[in-house]
């Protein structure tokens, strides 16, 4: 007979925090805000009620696709110190608990997406979890130092389904948005990977800066950042954004570019002494913010 | 040494339990609360913006 020894904190129910937890909330802002921004810069404004309901949908399948990442990858979470805390390698859940609350967060996504806002909306939707779980966690991110690099899909959907949510269709502008944040997942992704290369180590994820020298990444970086400042002065340039948009755009975009080079000209080692790296990190997250942010302002506006 | 497989059936965990089944089942109350008001307002926004149900 098999007996399963328990630890005692797994034989408590899970907390609600601990739920919480398990949807990635920090992940979750990001999310809600690019699809509010690709919601906003549509040309129709959909009724308060429904652009909340799309919102919540996005939010919750962002949700999903976060608990059920955390389910599939708790072996890895425990021996990275940046993820021990979670639910599951901490031991305040169940493994199963975690797979029905992310399937059934996901499934209630896109079946309430559907019936109040329309079926393209709920296919993205549904794609963009199923592209998360089963293409970036399971497929590729154990596997490939690329996994980052197409994974980034993932979370570029966001801005294409509140745009499509509000229009009902696909359009130049709400594409542009998605390669933006497809290009800018790398250099971005790789700025942290750089500073936490031995957690991933530890992990076995062959981050790039694990499999491949830190001279290689910095170089690969400044390739996706020269093509994400391109994707992201392209808008003002096909007429799809004011003035203010490209100026905006066209300046933080350069100091992207610019920060991205003063870290290839880095020699740094430890995490203690790539200061180039922890800044081009902050920076990227404040970039993709307000590109976003006044991509939707000036579509508003004008 | 092994830990003991039982469960812990003391008085002191139950009420834990207890306590974290009741915070749960309030937390649910209050979101299935909120979906059937939520599904209200949609049908109610659908019918004043003339869309499909």
């Amino acid at each position: 007979m098999t007996v399963t020894t328990l630890t005692p904190t797994a034989t408590l129910p899970a907390d609600w925090r601990d739920f919480f937890a398990l949807t990635k909330p920090r992940v979750m802002r990001s999310v809600v805000f690019t699809a509010l921004c690709g919601m906003l810069a549509a040309p129709v404004q959909l009724p308060f009620v429904l652009g909340f309901t799309a919102i919540l949908c996005i939010a919750l399948a962002a949700g999903s696709a976060g608990a059920l990442n955390q389910w599939y990858e708790s072996d890895i979470d425990a021996l990275m110190k940046r993820t021990a805390k979670r639910p599951l390698p901490a031991g305040k859940m169940e493994r199963e608990t975690a797979l029905q609350f992310g399937v059934g967060l996901g499934v209630f996504s896109v079946l309430l997406m559907g019936m109040a806002i329309g079926l393209l909306a709920a296919t993205l939707l549904a794609a963009s979890i199923l592209f998360y779980v089963l293409v970036y966690t399971v497929g590729l991110k154990r596997r490939t130092p690329q996994n980052i690099v197409i994974g980034g899909a993932a979370g570029a959907f966001p801005p294409l389904i509140g745009w499509v949510a509000a229009t009902g269709s696909i359009s130049t502008l709400p594409l542009l948005m998605f390669a933006i944040i497809f290009l800018w997942t790398p250099p971005h992704s790789w700025a942290l990977a750089l500073l936490i290369r031995d957690d991933y180590a530890k992990g076995g994820v062959p981050m790039l800066p694990v499999v491949a020298s830190a001279r290689t990444t910095r170089w690969q970086m400044l390739f996706y950042a020269v093509l994400m400042a391109a994707a992201a002065v392209s808008p003002w340039a096909l007429g799809l954004a004011g003035a203010t948009y490209g100026i905006i755009a066209a300046v933080t975009s350069a100091v992207f570019v610019g920060l991205t080079a003063w870290v290839v000209v880095q020699r740094a080692a430890t995490p203690a002494e790539m200061k180039a790296e922890r800044f081009l990190f902050v920076y990227s997250i404040g970039y993709i913010l307000a590109i976003f942010a006044t991509l939707a302002i000036d579509r508003l506006t004008t | 040494m092994n830990p003991d497989p039982r469960p812990d059936l003391s008085i002191p965990h139950a009420d834990l339990v207890r306590k974290r089944q009741r915070t749960r089942a309030a937390v649910l109350g209050v979101i299935l609360g909120a979906f059937v008001v939520l599904v209200f307002a949609i049908t109610i926004a659908k019918i004043k913006a003339g869309m499909p149900h």
